[in-house]
């Protein structure tokens, strides 16, 4: 097997009768920083979670850092370090604290680091924690997370409260730990930020992976829009294989199409004469509504089939 | 003040069970005196014998109150009520004030509120009626209850009416350390500190100078002399108090920021200290302060009850059913008198010990445990640290409950063996204690919804020991409290027995406890 720092195979997890995960499948290689995508209770800090031997799983292989995350879990937290999305912090110890404390207990920390990302997070480490903002919650946990000295970083919506400058520091943070060979998987809905950072992303929803591959990939399921200026509008442009939503406009076209078919259309505008051309390839956010948009309306659709069958 | 009536219509719903609980637990305190006098003297003439002793103890005066009129039923309902009435409508008027006002702010609920058009005074004022109303019920129904159980009507009144005016000025200082600081903790901290120097400086004018009473509310409470020559005009003391008192809450409120307070919130340490390293060093310093509290309060509980010494039997009297109260069954009545005592401090460290024990569950629900075990400390290393600091803090404040008792004890008597010897005795019945508190981690490690059944095993205890004989509870029963089991020192000689088996037992929930936890999941 290729050097994976996270190898999970249809993972299952059960609360009652609620089938949190469902046969989820993950890969994170070594080096790479993963995106993990879905919508509200699709199951990622689950995943997390069970990844941290927090949760006991009922069904699936997950292997961690090469390692079982039940039975090994803290020989394994010594090389990884982890960002919940909402950092709950004790009200009476103070931020330093705090990091000083997980820093210790992951087995120490880079005391030069510790002092440089205090100051590029611009945090305060000597108040208390009941007096911290939730973005300030959110700098204690990265500045102990990212000060230590770890091989896999865990994030768990990490940027949820920070300002776009803070995100900033993040993300040149995360790209100094990528290019030392770490690797990272960051569960997030800001989807600039994983389309900045991550080498390959994991779509999932209901507990299941429903889409994984590098962003170039994935953006080849998906379509580019295009607007040209044209002498002549040619014929047929409609009944070309993969065009969509076809607007003709005088001599200008506006239309979609599925990136695998991009060449025929290209040929066919050719014929046209050219005056000008903009191409727009899908962004993430597009890919990422379009599968749950689809998904949703199929359900519906399949609801009403039942509704009517019954 | 747009709004007030409709969020003091919010408060009240939101208190209803506070309404409740708290006016039947203080009209109770106060009716039960009158219940107790009434069946513990059978003649005048044995209820003058024992006034009279009691008139004559330094320490019964500095924990109650001036002894007046101590043999009539109203007196003795003033004296030995009046003080601890009073420390309870004060904690029940800083508990609505604080969660209604400081609470809400530093949670930011309020600022949704603020956002309403409701007025800018509107919640404070909505939390001071609330509070005022509050204290009016308590009043009304305690002066109700003793004119209902046969007392002087007017003193009556003058009792209940007292203690609302007393609660009222506990509002105003409330309000005041609410606006003070920016912490509710700091606030109850704040407003709890007043009514403990409330209550001391009276007791320390009561047993030397006058004039250091006058410098207390709760001393011009008892100032109002209920069923000794009722006087009215103290009470213009306490409304006074509590007009000065909203009046600079106000004032603080009108210059302050939303959120912030007066006092600032003071920095802590950038760094950790050496301690903090461990998922013990974590653990102590977590409940330290609660460690710490506790001894403190059972060491002094323990100095308190010494005091009596030897001078049981002109307290308890002759009566019978006071004798099967306190003595448990027995004849010997300095002894009985004292095993009883030391099963009530017991009961109370086993307060300690259960609420350290589900320290660990209230760490799990707020939601700060993932943290911790995502890093190199293990599950069973976590868990670990908390019941350490359980064991040894148990140990702790049932060695200072002796230490307390035996010393006071050895002072008034003269007998200086009584130190060790009531420290070990006290110390003998941990294994019981920790019985209740093993009990609670198995609870926590194997139903962590259910962990009020912990709760429920220490009061499961308690009726043993007060109804236990009284009522005739059937044995099985009555051997489910792991008290039962113990020899009841120092009336009875201390048995190896049974130490070591309820503490093998106490081992064993704990570690079945900490075995279920490391197996189940962790949210």
């Amino acid at each position: 097997m290729t050097d994976c720092v996270i190898e999970i195979r249809e993972l299952v997890k059960e609360f009652g009768s609620l089938r949190a995960l469902d046969g989820l499948d993950l890969t994170v290689e070594r080096g790479e920083v993963h995106g993990f995508l879905g919508p509200n209770g699709a199951g990622k800090s689950t995943t997390i979670r069970v990844l941290l031997g927090l949760l006991r799983k009922d069904g699936g292989e997950a292997r961690l850092l090469g390692g079982d995350p039940w039975r090994q879990a803290a020989e394994l937290h010594a090389r990884l370090a982890y960002v919940p999305g909402d950092v709950n912090l004790w009200p009476n110890l103070t931020g330093g604290e705090v990091i000083d404390l997980l820093g210790r207990l992951r087995g120490g920390l880079d005391e030069r680091r510790r002092a440089d990302l205090l100051e590029c997070f611009d945090l305060d480490p000597t108040k208390k924690g009941r007096s911290y903002s939730k973005g300030n919650r959110q700098k204690v946990a990265l500045v102990a997370a990212l000060a230590s000295d770890v091989e896999l970083l865990l994030l768990d919506e990490p940027t949820s409260g920070l300002d776009p400058l803070m995100e900033a520091v993040f993300r040149d943070c995360i790209d100094d730990f990528r290019s030392e060979g770490h690797s990272v998987l960051l569960s997030s809905h800001i989807l600039a930020e994983v389309e900045h950072l991550c080498d390959r992303v994991s779509i999932i929803r209901a507990g299941r992976c429903v889409e994984s591959g590098t962003l170039a990939g994935l953006r080849h399921l998906t379509r580019t829009s295009i607007t040209a200026d044209l002498a002549t509008v040619p014929a047929g442009l409609a009944d070309l294989p993969g065009v969509h939503d076809v607007d003709v406009d005088n001599h200008r076209v506006h239309l979609e199409v599925d990136t695998t078919a991009l060449d025929a259309v290209l040929d066919l505008l050719q014929t046209g004469g050219v005056r000008s051309l903009e191409s727009q390839p899908p962004t993430l956010e597009d890919l990422f509504l379009r599968h749950y948009v689809d998904h949703a309306e199929t359900e519906r659709a399949d609801r009403a089939g039942e509704d009517v069958r019954r | 003040m747009t709004g007030t009536l409709v969020l003091l219509r919010a408060f009240l719903r939101r208190d209803r069970w506070m309404y409740l609980w708290w006016p039947v637990g203080i009209v109770i305190l106060y009716v039960s005196q009158g219940w107790s006098v009434d069946g513990l003297y059978r003649t005048q003439e044995e209820f003058d014998k024992a006034a009279a002793g009691m008139e004559g103890n330094a320490a019964l005066i500095a924990m109650a109150g001036p002894a007046r009129a101590l043999n009539t039923t109203g007196g003795q309902v003033a004296w030995q009520a009046a003080a601890f009435g009073a420390i309870l409508v004060g904690l029940m008027s800083m508990f609505l004030i604080g969660r209604h006002t400081r609470s809400e702010e530093e949670s930011g609920r309020d600022e949704l509120l603020r956002a309403a058009p409701v007025g800018r005074y509107a919640a404070l004022t909505a939390a001071v009626l609330d509070a005022a109303l509050a204290n009016l019920v308590v009043g009304l129904l305690t002066a109700g209850s003793l004119a209902a159980y046969g007392l002087a009507v007017a003193d009556s009144l003058g009792l209940g009416l007292g203690l609302t005016a007393c609660g009222w000025l506990f509002t105003g200082t409330a309000l005041l350390g609410a606006q003070l600081t920016t912490s509710t903790r700091a606030a109850y901290g704040l407003a709890g500190t007043v009514i403990g120097l409330a209550y001391a400086l009276r007791a320390f004018g009561d047993v030397s100078t006058a004039a250091l009473s006058w410098l207390s509310p709760i001393g011009w409470y008892q100032a109002m002399h209920a069923f000794s020559g009722l006087r009215w005009w103290p009470a213009v003391l306490l409304l006074v108090g509590t007009v000065a008192g909203l009046a600079a809450a106000y004032a603080v409120f009108d210059r302050r920021d939303y959120g912030s307070g007066v006092l600032p919130a003071r920095p802590g340490p950038a760094r950790a200290g050496r301690g903090l390293s461990t998922g013990l060093g974590l653990a102590w310093r977590l409940q330290r302060p609660a460690v710490l509290a506790w001894t403190l309060g059972l060491l002094l509980g323990g100095l308190g009850f010494g005091t009596m010494g030897d001078d049981i039997g002109d307290l308890i009297g002759d009566s019978g059913t006071s004798r099967d109260l306190m003595l448990q069954g027995s004849t010997d009545l300095v002894d009985g008198f004292y095993a009883t005592l030391m099963l009530m401090l017991a009961l109370l460290a086993a307060g300690f010990s259960i609420s350290s024990s589900l320290r660990p569950h209230g760490e799990e629900n707020a939601g700060r445990v993932e943290t911790l075990l995502a890093t190199a400390l293990r599950r069973s290393t976590w868990l670990g640290g908390h019941v350490v600091v359980t064991v040894a803090g148990t140990v702790a404040t049932m060695a200072a409950a002796g230490l307390g008792l035996g010393t006071s004890y050895a002072l008034v008597t003269g007998d200086g063996d009584a130190v060790l010897r009531m420290t070990w005795q006290v110390l003998s019945l941990s294994p019981a204690v920790l019985v209740l508190s093993g009990f609670a981690r198995l609870v926590h490690g194997a139903l962590p919804r259910a962990v009020l059944l912990s709760w429920l095993a220490l009061l499961l205890a308690c009726v043993v020991l007060f109804f236990g004989e009284l009522f005739q509870l059937p044995r099985w029963f009555q051997d489910l409290s792991p008290f039962e089991h113990l020899a009841l020192v120092p009336l009875e000689p201390f048995r190896w027995g049974p130490f070591v088996a309820l503490t093998a037992v106490a081992a064993a929930l704990s570690v079945a406890g900490q075995i279920a936890f490391r197996r189940r999941d962790v949210h």
